[in-house]
């Protein structure tokens, strides 16, 4: 509980850009950092499978199915050991775990990439135009994030039928809804404020003022929904493909692994469910760390 | 005002050396610094000051409300005889809206807006004495209309956003005298108000506070308001008290440079047409102040004896003191 | 106060016309509704039967009228798997649904709001810290995983529950079908509960301690604290009157989040509800099932949505008085 603080003025601070004063702040809190630290970790997992992976999980050359079931440290074939243990097919899970990654990722990263200009664009030509547009682009998104994207999801995959393509496409239409409405929120603050009279009294062209002068000042909320919603996505195909209605076993998801190992989960093979399931809550937790302080230091109500 | 049998009697708070710091990561603010002053039975003390120079900090301090990171660091607040420092929490919760009570600048947001006025009022009472709820109910209505509110039946049934600016003020007073405190301090009660119902809302506390012979600590920024209200005033200038006296005396020939500027900037209706009197400069920032008088910078009379602080002296008229080197009228001893 | 649940409520009405119209276009209209609603199983003459039954030869306006009178009388097609009305099959399976949901938001209130106010309370000590933090934890992880890592701990290692199915039912009013009146009922309810419970837990506490710190920095707390009243009264009665009433919307608009979010527990813990009904009938292909379960839940969302406007207006006066003029 707090009384009102007396009227003191700051002394004035060396001058810093405000990119460089976002980044100072956000380095400031050590959860964050460790949440980035993680993030970067995670990235660099998936991007370099192929290179750290002891064995390439899908070249069924390699695979033994004597191998299958193995606890976590079994000694491997050619040397070197099963450090996670391997599946039913006799998938070192370590390697399958990077190889999960990447396509969790990639898949979490291009829906929502596809989801932010689609929602970006509709919610600031909505905010933009007004009107009737706005009325009805706005009560679509309300009645579309009244309800929960899993079953949204589920239902545009029992209407379009599974595959990588229709599961990225539910995975936008879910998505979108989001960055609309904050663009808007946004853009709906910004466009009262005097620049925007300036540049409307300069004649400058709809696109223009849209894209040069709006977007750049709705940037900051989007950049916090955007890596929220990268976590989101990831997890929802991960409950997609835990559901067996997510991608096809040709491109395994840490969601899939999950999957295939539940069936273990009661006769003690933990392993096989388990650290897919860590390398999936790693991935998320790092990613909404970054995002929370992301959101306090780029929030203004919060700036000093 | 006050009659002479009055004054020889015990006052009602003693304030000495009061000093409320808040310890923020930017630095220390010495928000009240070594303020004293003492309140008699019934009197009115006008606190006059611009915003920051800690007036309404040291209301709060006397409430026991400064919360972290600030905290009171020293000095002594003595009311009805018993010193509140030496108090634990239960203790001074007794002693608040009880033995002494406080009035907010906006009416609008002291009120809880999702509880009804008599929950808010009952809730006063029931909190200090061991009463029935109907006999405290009756209470409330009797103050109700004590501060002119019609139909207090109905009134004591509503929210405060159904009552206007003006009436939830006076609701915000009602609820102040509802356990006959010794003091209120009214923390710029009238400034949120519109200017006709300022001189009502003025009115009101002026005649309940003289009925009851409650004690008044007016904090204000405006120095007419204080003209025609309190007996004695302390001006005060970033933490510090620089002048006190009987308001006649401090009004009509003040000692503090400052003082002298706070008068001249009220606009005054014989001098039309001509340019508004300022005090040059802005109010110090009272984070890690320099030492010294915090007013030389703006001075005209300041000299290099001014980068020492100067102490409170006796100085003009009877019971009239001043913290400055170069005050306006004569010092004493 | 009457006029006000009229008038939602009328709107109500027109919101479920509109859905029912979006089903129904996206079944018949871009669908294949011959797909859809006949058994692909069927041969030429049975075809023929059920679609001039159903109406498919009709021009599409006339099929959304018997569509429409077919769904007041309770009649959304028969499902493929079972061959019995769909709708029955859901209504059979909601209790179990419904069960799981209250469970899991009366652990989210009962756990999230006395944390979150401490959290608020107290936002820089350990306590508060920690509860934070875990509450990050609370939304990240993703459901399916938690349920996983519930039976994993619960069911195979300690042995202390079971780890899926629903416990034995007993009726509750002689109607409805519950299983938390047994022991046996309660130990099967626990993991799918809490594992439901997790994320409404998480996101109430973060909205508890956020409303919690916001309205300590309110004049009006000042003020009764300036009126001698106890720290008590001050947080029970005037901080938590102000921060029930956003937070009691939140809690009524997730439990439509919740039966959602259902689908998945129930998967994972085998247990009897709608939404397991819904993933095995998209596994199955049973369309009319899905279809059925869709108007079900829009129907059930826009109630939910109209209690709870109703009641968030019953609870902040400065909307009942407003609303009562209007």
């Amino acid at each position: 509980m707090a009384s009102p603080l007396p009227v003191a003025s700051a002394p004035a601070r060396s001058v810093q850009t405000p990119a460089q004063r976002v980044v100072a702040d956000f380095l400031a809190n050590p959860v964050a950092v460790f949440g980035l630290v993680l993030l970067v970790l995670v990235v660099l997992a998936a991007l370099f499978a192929p290179l750290i992976s002891p064995q390439n999980p899908y070249d069924l050359a390699q695979l033994d199915v004597m191998d299958s079931r193995l606890p976590p440290g079994s000694p491997a074939p050619n040397g070197g050991h099963f450090w996670l243990g391997t599946d039913d097919q006799g998938r070192d899970m370590l390697s399958a775990i990077f190889y999960g990654l990447r396509i969790s990722l990639a898949v979490g990263v291009i829906s929502t990439v596809c989801a932010l200009v689609i929602g970006l664009t509709m919610g600031l030509t909505a905010a933009y135009v007004g009107g009737k547009f706005e009325t009805l682009v706005m009560r679509i998104v309300d009645i579309q994030l009244s309800f929960p994207a899993i079953l949204i999801a589920l239902i545009l995959i029992a209407v379009l039928g599974q595959g990588t393509g229709k599961v990225i496409t539910a995975l936008v239409t879910v998505q979108w809804a989001y960055y609309a409405r904050t663009v808007r929120s946004a853009a709906l603050v910004e466009k009262r404020r005097e620049y925007m009279e300036a540049a409307r009294c300069l004649a400058l062209s709809p696109s223009r003022i849209v894209f040069r002068h709006l977007l750049p000042n709705c940037l900051p909320p989007m950049i916090v929904v955007a890596t929220v919603q990268v976590a989101a996505a990831i997890a929802l195909e991960a409950t997609l493909s835990f559901l067996g209605l997510g991608l096809p076993i040709t491109e395994p998801s840490l969601g899939l692994l999950i999957a295939n190992g539940y069936q273990y989960l009661l006769s003690g093979k933990y392993w096989i469910s388990f650290f897919p399931g860590i390398a999936l809550l790693l991935t998320i937790v790092s990613i909404n760390l970054v995002a929370d302080q992301l959101r306090d230091v780029l929030n203004p109500r919060l700036q000093k | 005002m006050i009659d002479a049998a009055e004054a020889i009697t015990e006052p009602v708070l003693e304030v000495d050396g009061l000093r409320t710091h808040f310890f923020t990561k930017a630095g220390v603010v010495k928000a009240v610094d070594d303020v004293s002053f003492t309140v008699g039975r019934g009197e009115v003390l006008g606190l006059v000051g611009e915003s920051g120079s800690g007036k309404s900090m040291t209301g709060y301090s006397l409430m026991g409300l400064i919360d972290p990171p600030g905290r009171i660091v020293s000095g002594s607040i003595i009311l009805d005889g018993i010193e509140q420092r030496t108090l634990n929490a239960e203790q001074q919760r007794r002693m608040r809206g009880n033995r002494i009570a406080m009035i907010f600048q906006d009416p609008m947001m002291t009120l809880n807006p999702v509880l009804r006025i008599d929950v808010q009022m009952i809730e006063a009472i029931l909190a200090h004495k061991q009463v029935t709820p109907a006999s405290a109910r009756l209470r409330a209505r009797e103050a109700l209309s004590k501060v002119g509110i019609a139909s207090p039946d109905e009134r004591l049934l509503a929210y405060p956003h159904q009552f206007s600016g003006g009436m939830r003020q006076r609701v915000a007073i009602a609820i102040a005298m509802l356990n006959r405190p010794d003091l209120i301090i009214a923390d710029e009660p009238t400034t949120a108000l519109d200017v006709t119902i300022q001189g009502q809302i003025l009115y009101e506390i002026q005649k309940l506070t003289r009925e009851t012979g409650t004690a008044l600590i007016w904090i204000t920024h405006d120095l007419s308001v204080i003209a025609g209200l309190a007996d004695r005033v302390c001006v005060m200038y970033a933490g510090r008290i620089v002048e006190q006296g009987s308001c006649e005396e401090v009004l009509a020939n003040p000692a503090h440079p400052y003082t002298r500027g706070l008068l001249d900037s009220v606009p005054a209706n014989n001098e039309r047409g001509q340019r508004l009197k300022q005090i040059p400069g802005m109010t110090p920032s009272l984070l890690d102040l320099p030492p010294g008088c915090p007013f030389r910078e703006r001075c005209s009379r300041a000299t290099e004896a001014c980068e020492v602080s100067p102490e409170m002296r006796p100085a003009g008229g009877a019971g009239q003191s001043v913290r400055c080197f170069h005050p306006l009228v004569p010092v004493h001893g | 106060m009457l006029v006000f649940i009229i008038r939602r409520s009328m709107q109500s009405v027109v919101v479920l016309l509109v859905m029912s119209l979006l089903v129904f276009v996206g079944v018949y209209a871009v669908g294949n509704p011959i797909d859809i609603l006949i058994n692909p199983q069927a041969d030429q003459a049975e075809r023929a039967q059920a679609i001039a039954s159903l109406g498919l030869d009709k021009p599409l306006y006339a099929q959304y009228f018997t569509f429409l009178s077919g769904a007041l009388h309770g009649d959304l097609g028969k499902s493929f798997v079972h061959a019995t009305s769909a709708l029955g099959l859901i209504l059979e399976r909601m209790p179990a649904t419904m069960e799981l949901a209250i469970s899991a938001t009366l652990i989210a209130v009962v756990l999230g709001i006395p944390l979150g106010l401490l959290a608020g309370l107290k936002p820089n000590g350990a306590t508060g810290r920690s509860i934070m933090a875990g509450s990050i934890l609370g939304f990240s992880l993703p459901t399916f995983w938690v349920g996983l890592m519930l039976i994993m701990v619960f069911a195979v290692e300690l042995h202390w529950l079971p780890s899926n199915g629903r416990g034995p039912t007993t009726l509750l009013f002689g109607l409805i079908p519950v299983s938390f009146m047994s022991w046996d009922g309660l130990k099967h309810l626990v993991l799918p509960a809490t594992n439901l419970a997790l994320f409404n837990l998480a996101l109430l506490i973060r909205l508890t301690r956020a409303g919690t710190h916001e309205a300590l920095l309110q004049d009006y707390v000042k003020f009764a604290r300036a009126k001698g009243l106890t720290n008590s009264r001050v947080i029970g009665v005037h901080v938590l009157r102000n921060i029930l009433i956003p937070i009691v919307t939140v809690i009524g608009l997730q439990f439509g989040a919740l039966i959602g979010f259902a689908i998945v527990t129930e998967s994972v813990f085998a247990w009897p509800g709608m939404g397991k009904l819904l993933i095995d009938s998209i596994n199955f292909l049973d369309r009319p099932v899905i279809v059925a379960y869709l108007l079900v839940v829009v129907f059930l969302f826009i109630l939910i949505n109209l209690v709870v406007d109703i009641l968030y207006s019953a609870l902040d006066p400065r909307v009942r008085i407003t609303e009562s003029k209007g």
